[in-house]
């Protein structure tokens, strides 16, 4: 399996990981298959983007480091203690918010935040509670019942219950599916803060943009399998193509003859011919490309390139995967 | 120990009581002094006395353990089954919990306030008939052993539930009919012979009995007996939680 190799590794050479995953799989009651044979180091301190389609194995894996779901094999070490045997130590690393706005509703937000710092045995801090909900921008609706908050708003207080009790590790699962621009943003800033903390970040999305933004790696899981994990910036430049747009005046009503082994589409106009190209490759072919050109007279007015995003590339991993 | 969780779980269960205050004890006594009026006066004037004791006080131990069972339980598995419900039950899942802190956390609240009840039901009492307790410290060692108990199998029911239809069905069906057919409005040795030894398969027969002994010194079976008999229903509660929690039952895939 070619893309094995890209799996496992700490991507931080020499570093001890805080969460090492080893040959965990889990089969559901149902027979469902949701992880096959899955390996994983993530190092201390790192954000790291775990990518795929629904139903891809995203939150059974969260789930099962965090001690919701129990694994059908392999096993978990978070901060160098196995999440079964001692899954005291292992827990009370763990920030977990969840994908669903699962939240209690007749509770205020002060009281469900402050539940949740006991519940991982920690002795009650009134002035960390203030600043985390103050962080979140929730310290004006410290008294407010839940049920009476917005959706956007009952997000942050599962992230305020998350850090309520100064988690080493941060799972963010979907934080940003179905949120509003500002609260996005919100997010991907306190992401940054809490990196700056030492605070390790996992984090699932279907939103590229969000893995491209923040992420130091990126896993790509799809059906059960991680069938890749890169940096990022290694991994786009790895696999990502480059585009060359050319802009004709005049515009071109077909293609001329001699463009043979060249990726060229025209567009419907006439008038931009894209050229797609490895980048990495030894001869790009952009200087045979321009020379043809200009031996058949077709006159380029200007030019850009382009860098395919995670998304293309994903987008790519997936369908050759399916 | 992770005391801070287990304060945590006990308070947030408590304030849950103590926000519906109007369903979790007004409702109650009021219940009960209704009881107090239809069979202490409708049936009292036609019952005057049984085994030497004024029928509406016979009836109070009767009534405290008609509370006490049907409220521990309902608190208690509406207690676990509502965060299941709305998936909260997630975090409790990913802390640093044991299953004990747990059970510890939820049925300890569930049975505090039943006790509460309890009290209050036997204060409500006293009001409406002159009361005795001959062996106060048997009697709250009753009250509390019960309550625990049955917060213990109400935390079962609350897991084994998966929608509120199952909720209501244990209580309503076997433990309503159990309670009424258990002795709490009469004794037993009122029955034919057949259907006494009928009611001696009736497990709340036995909590009544020893609490009702704890009052007026005397009861339908032994005191010794009695207790055995709830503490051999704690036993199997508390088999059947570990059980829960060893095999995740309902609770983790």
């Amino acid at each position: 399996m070619g893309a094995r190799r890209f799996a496992g590794g700490t991507g931080h050479a020499g570093m001890q990981p805080i969460i090492a995953i080893e040959n965990l799989s889990k089969t559901y009651a149902t027979g469902h298959r949701a992880l096959k044979t899955v390996d994983l180091a993530i190092a201390k301190g790192e954000i790291f983007a775990l990518l795929g389609p629904n139903g891809a194995g995203k939150t059974t894996l969260i789930s099962i480091v965090c001690g919701i779901v129990n694994a059908s094999s392999g096993r978990v070490l978070v901060g160098g203690h196995d999440i079964v045997r001692d899954y005291r130590e292992a827990r009370s690393l763990i920030g977990l918010v969840p994908q669903e706005l699962t939240t209690d509703a007749f509770e205020t937000v002060w009281a469900t935040v402050s539940f949740s710092r006991g519940l991982f045995g920690k002795p009650a801090n009134p002035a960390l509670v203030e600043q985390v909900l103050r962080d979140l921008s929730l310290w004006d609706k410290r008294d407010a019942k839940i049920m009476t908050l917005s959706g956007g708003m009952k997000r942050r207080v599962l992230i305020a219950k998350a850090l309520a009790h100064e988690p080493q590790v941060l799972f963010l699962d979907e934080p940003t599916a179905g949120v509003d621009v500002e609260l996005r943003r919100d997010m991907w800033a306190l992401v940054r803060r809490m990196r700056e903390a030492g605070v390790t970040i996992i984090l699932t999305t279907h939103y590229i943009e969000e893995a491209e933004e923040m992420a130091d790696r990126v896993g790509v899981i799809t059906g059960g399998e991680l069938i890749l994990v890169e940096d990022k910036v290694e991994l786009m430049r790895k696999l990502g193509k480059k585009e060359l747009a050319l802009e004709l005046d005049p515009p071109l009503a077909a293609l001329p003859d001699g463009f043979e082994g060249f990726d060229l589409s025209l567009s419907g106009d006439g008038a931009t011919l894209t050229y797609t190209y490895d980048a990495k490759a030894d001869r790009t072919g952009i200087g045979r490309l321009m020379a043809n050109l200009g031996e058949r007279g077709v006159r380029v007015r200007d030019l850009q390139t382009r860098q395919s995003s995670l998304e293309d590339i994903f987008v790519s991993l997936v369908r050759e995967r399916a | 120990m992770n005391l801070h969780a287990i304060s945590a779980i006990y308070r947030f269960e408590m304030a849950r009581a103590f926000r519906t205050l109007t369903q979790s004890i007004v409702s109650p006594v009021i219940t009960t002094s209704l009881y107090f009026v239809v069979f202490g006066s409708a049936i009292g004037s036609r019952i005057q006395q049984i085994d030497g004791v004024d029928y509406g006080a016979f009836i109070v131990p009767g009534l405290i353990m008609l509370t006490l069972l049907t409220q521990s339980l309902a608190n208690a598995s509406f207690g676990i089954y509502f965060p299941r419900f709305t998936g909260t039950i997630y975090e409790v899942l990913s802390a640093p919990v044991s299953a004990m802190e747990i059970v510890i956390a939820y049925v300890g609240a569930a049975a505090t306030k039943s006790i509460m009840l309890g009290l209050i039901i036997l204060a409500t009492a006293a009001f409406f008939v002159p009361l005795r307790i001959e062996h106060p410290v048997f009697m709250l060692a009753f009250l509390v052993l019960t309550a625990v108990t049955f917060s213990l199998f109400g935390f079962i029911i609350g897991i084994w539930a998966d929608g509120f239809e199952k909720l209501q069905l244990v209580p309503l069906l076997v433990v309503t009919p159990l309670t009424f057919l258990g002795g709490s409005f009469y004794s037993i040795h009122m029955l034919p012979p057949f259907w006494q030894t009928v009611s001696l398969f009736n497990p709340v027969v036995y909590l009544v009995s020893g609490f009702r002994w704890s009052f007026y010194g005397q009861g339908d079976v032994g005191v010794v007996v009695s207790l055995a008999a709830t503490l051999g229903f704690l036993a199997a509660c508390l088999l059947i939680v570990s059980w829960i929690f060893r095999t995740g039952y309902r609770l983790k895939q």
